[in-house]
């Protein structure tokens, strides 16, 4: 399935994207964020939660949407 | 009046709304980046009573984006001196400054006098605060934070909907997310998110719908875009946001547990017929309504010890659960064996009472 993937905050500056198109065969959100964490490293170190098609879900979630986004908390004020 | 005129006309908010706005008591914790903006929409507005708290005093750098400041400011508390500009924006409502940092020993009694909290805050260990306290005095938090150019916005504990640990239910690790003083922020990017949080204020002041409540807005400032994220109450995370011990300790009250035995909330709510032991001051928030209860203030232990009955499996707590263990210790000197400090306070107590509701 070819998943959308969104990066936001400091997140964005790891991948060096807002946003990308993957095509990826397993079916958990857990496999997904496997295969992020190979391809960028430092996402490892982050705190960050995964949404699904615009809702918050855990990172144990099956993939059935098509939209991804890895939020991270901000601090600044 | 014709400074309210242009709301007044509006056929969506009109006197009526206008009233509920002149009655409206909004607390703002931080006078930073979203805090100015917020104030500065807030008091113009005409919501009745405006508090500030920040300890900090205004800097040069501040100046690039803390437009409600000015030269004539630096050095000066910014409680203080967003009070003096404010009062000439608008004279006509009242505006408090609180010139000290938000605590939990006084972020019980101050979110107790007002409706909605402003969090403009740039640490999580106050984000945290603010979110844990205000699921204890029942008070909706209109959060907004930034990073660079981009910004997330959103309402909190909004007539029991989810709360920031929801959201985020872990503090970041200790130094992960760095500050704007560390990495930068575009001045007119805390503009536009206060005003968002003001626009929140607003919405749930003048019960209007689609507040933002089970949903986080995230706005980047470069590409103009933003998306709104839902997200649920999770219910496992409010026994763990009450529970102090889970992350932010108090510092200046963490003492030796040596021989002292503990006991969760939990455990101590399945015992027959306990008695609880509230060793806080007099006078001291959250207060609680429960059965079997005792209050006597930890140095006034000696004195009333005939109102603990060493029969009983007596449960000794406080704010945080380090006075509690002072008291046991006192009671375990006088003989009493079945004495217990309760980990994570009252706290961990009111959160015990919400599950159970």
């Amino acid at each position: 399935m070819n998943l959308k993937i969104k990066y936001f905050g400091l997140l964005a500056e790891i991948t060096k994207c807002n946003e990308e198109t993957l095509e990826f065969s397993k079916t958990s959100m857990s496999d997904l964020l496997e295969m992020l964490f190979e391809k960028y490293p430092s996402l490892k170190e982050k705190d960050f939660q995964v949404a699904q098609n615009l809702e918050i879900v855990s990172k144990e979630t099956i993939l059935s949407k098509s939209e991804i986004a890895l939020l991270p908390p901000f601090s600044g004020g | 009046m014709s400074r309210y005129s242009r709301h007044i006309v509006l056929s969506e908010i009109g006197q009526k709304g206008q009233d509920k706005l002149s009655t409206a008591k909004v607390l703002v914790v931080g006078a930073g980046g979203l805090g100015c903006p917020a104030l500065q929409y807030l008091v113009a507005a005409g919501i009745g009573t405006v508090g500030i708290i920040d300890f900090d005093v205004v800097e040069e750098s501040n100046l690039q984006r803390q437009i409600l400041f000015g030269t004539s400011s630096l050095g000066i508390n910014k409680a203080i001196a967003a009070k003096s500009r404010l009062e000439d924006l608008n004279p006509t409502i009242n505006i408090i400054a609180y010139p000290h940092k938000l605590i939990s020993k006084n972020a019980h009694v101050l979110f107790e006098n007002y409706d909605i909290i402003v969090d403009g805050t740039d640490d999580f260990e106050t984000r945290y605060l603010i979110n844990d306290v205000s699921i204890i005095t029942n008070k909706p938090v209109v959060y907004g934070a930034i990073y660079k150019f981009e910004g997330q916005v959103s309402v909190f504990n909004y007539k029991g909907g989810p709360s920031y640990r929801c959201l985020f239910p872990k503090p970041p690790k200790e130094g992960s997310v760095a500050r704007c003083s560390e990495i930068g922020v575009l001045g007119v990017l805390p503009g536009i998110i206060g005003c968002m949080q003001a626009n929140e204020v607003f919405k749930i002041v003048l019960d209007f719908e689609d507040v933002l409540t089970g949903k986080l807005l995230n706005y980047n400032a470069k590409t103009a875009q933003s998306s709104i994220i839902s997200f649920s109450k999770l219910a496992v995370e409010l026994e763990k946001t009450l529970s102090p011990k889970e992350d932010f300790k108090e510092k200046d009250e963490k003492s030796s547990e040596t021989q002292v035995r503990i006991i969760s909330a939990s455990e101590a709510f399945q015992l027959d017929n306990p008695q609880f032991i509230d060793v806080r001051e007099y006078g001291e928030y959250p207060q609680l309504n429960l059965t079997n209860y005792v209050h006597i203030p930890l140095d006034k232990i000696e004195h009333q010890i005939k109102q603990i009955h060493s029969e009983k499996v007596n449960i000794l707590f406080c704010q945080t659960g380090t006075r509690s263990i002072a008291a046991v210790q006192i009671l375990q000197g006088l003989g009493y064996t079945n004495c217990y400090t309760l980990e994570g306070g009252v706290f961990a107590i009111i959160a015990q009472l919400k599950i159970k509701m």
